[in-house]
């Protein structure tokens, strides 16, 4: 029973962080904070509902299947963020910061 | 409404927004990426059929590999569309009739789910009941793909081993050693972390691809979706490690009798079968039981399909990013 709450909670709040991260995606001003929302879904998000999923299962097949998927998103969404944003930035891409009144970014 | 109902029609939205989008896209570059969305989504769709083998299959094949490809072409052709140059009016209507006549065709078909379409009354109930006696396989579909339709895979398994021939006499040997000594695809030496995280997975990758080859008796997973995997581990090796030293770890001569070997063995155990007096790819003759006969049969055929796989891919990237540094090897 306590173990179905904890694994709602985190299954809840898993999809929360996806759709937050969906959002922010579509409405944040620039690449590199879209990019952070959509990091934000993969580690956060899918790292929950995968915990939320393990608290479900019985079997430990179906357990170590799952925590082998986390340890690949683990070390594969970080590793394509970083390579993302570091393509930007060599690409000639500067992160958006608030326009100030006077002065001429372009 | 069943969830379940509800979960097909988004699929099936989404799938429909995306190939839209697809169509609109005048950048290449979003193209394929919608692409890459578009099998996944499809993917899901099959995983909801509960045919994950088919799933998986597009998962790898039009999700992963393919998108490498186009992307690697996209260096060679630049990202956005041309202005067109054709007649628009002409597509469309073409496009209209076709689409119409196919529309027409479905309404002949059963409806979705019916337990009486023909195929759910003559072969499935078959392979459902009697796949495990006659082949001995758990899963049912690597029986039906390996030995029922072995002859389809046959075709299948040419039909790859054709592109990359055909792939390779359009691109490959255009003008042969004029390579560049030093590929334009370089190490990717200012990139720490990518080479270390790739260290780190590429050995986990390879292992799955062996064990997707060969548990394919036992779950989801066979020939094609092995094939590909081990070449996507191979494609990341070039990509990070540059295209120099994974020429020479993977003889490119060597890929290329490899794709050619992958056919060959497949076809040579139907020609076995042949030999002693059964129909081609009829493996029951391999071994004195026929059920271990059918069991050495696919195996040696998937082995077959991965070798080919396998091969074709990392040759095709091998001929897209040398062609590369063919046109980019100037200025480089």
């Amino acid at each position: 029973m306590i173990i179905d709450i904890i694994s709602w909670f985190c299954l809840l709040v898993g999809g929360f962080l996806c759709i937050s991260g969906a959002v922010g995606i579509f409405r944040f001003p620039d690449f590199f904070s879209r990019m952070h929302a959509a990091s934000v879904t993969d580690s956060l998000g899918s790292g929950l509902i995968i915990l939320g999923l393990v608290l479900q299962s019985s079997e430990w097949l179906v357990i170590s299947k799952l925590v082998f998927i986390q340890i690949f998103i683990f070390l594969t969404s970080p590793t394509s963020s970083h390579a993302l944003a570091k393509a930007a930035l060599h690409s000639g891409l500067r992160p958006w910061t608030k326009p100030v009144a006077g002065r001429d970014d372009r | 409404m069943t969830i379940e109902f509800l979960i097909d029609i988004i699929i099936l939205g989404f799938l429909v927004i995306t190939a839209v989008g697809i169509a609109v896209s005048k950048d290449l570059f979003a193209s394929v990426m919608l692409a890459g969305i578009y099998s996944l989504l499809s993917a899901v769709f099959f995983v909801v059929m509960d045919a994950v083998d088919v799933a998986f299959t597009e998962a790898s094949v039009g999700a992963g590999i393919s998108t490498i490809l186009m992307l690697s072409t996209l260096t060679l052709t630049g990202q956005f569309e041309d202005p067109s140059r054709h007649n628009k009016t002409l597509g469309f209507v073409v496009v209209f009739i076709t689409g119409s006549l196919l529309i027409f065709g479905t309404t002949d078909m059963p409806i979705f789910g019916d337990a009486l379409a023909p195929v759910q009354l003559h072969l499935a109930p078959h392979f459902i009941e009697n796949s495990y006696a006659e082949v001995g396989m758990p899963n049912i579909v690597t029986s039906v793909l390996a030995s029922y339709r072995g002859y389809d895979t046959f075709g299948e398994t040419v039909v790859i081993f054709t592109a990359g021939i055909g792939v390779l006499t359009l691109l490959g040997f255009s003008s042969g050693g004029s390579t560049p000594l030093v590929s334009v695809v370089a190490p990717m030496h200012q990139h720490k972390i990518l080479r270390v995280v790739s260290k780190m997975l590429i050995p986990p990758i390879l292992i799955f691809a062996l064990y997707v080859q060969f548990h394919g008796d036992y779950g989801p997973g066979g020939g094609f979706q092995a094939g590909v995997i081990f070449a996507a581990a191979i494609i990341l090796y070039a990509m990070v490690f540059g295209l120099d030293t994974a020429r020479k770890v993977i003889n490119q001569s060597v890929i290329q009798i490899l794709s050619a070997l992958g056919v060959l063995l497949y076809g040579s155990v139907g020609l076995v079968s042949f030999l002693n007096g059964k129909n081609f790819l009829d493996y029951s003759v391999l071994a004195h039981d026929p059920l271990h006969g059918q069991h050495y049969g696919i195996l040696l055929v998937e082995l077959g399909v991965g070798i080919t796989v396998t091969a074709v891919m990392v040759s095709i990237f091998f001929t897209f990013a040398s062609r590369v540094d063919k046109e980019h090897g100037g200025n480089a």
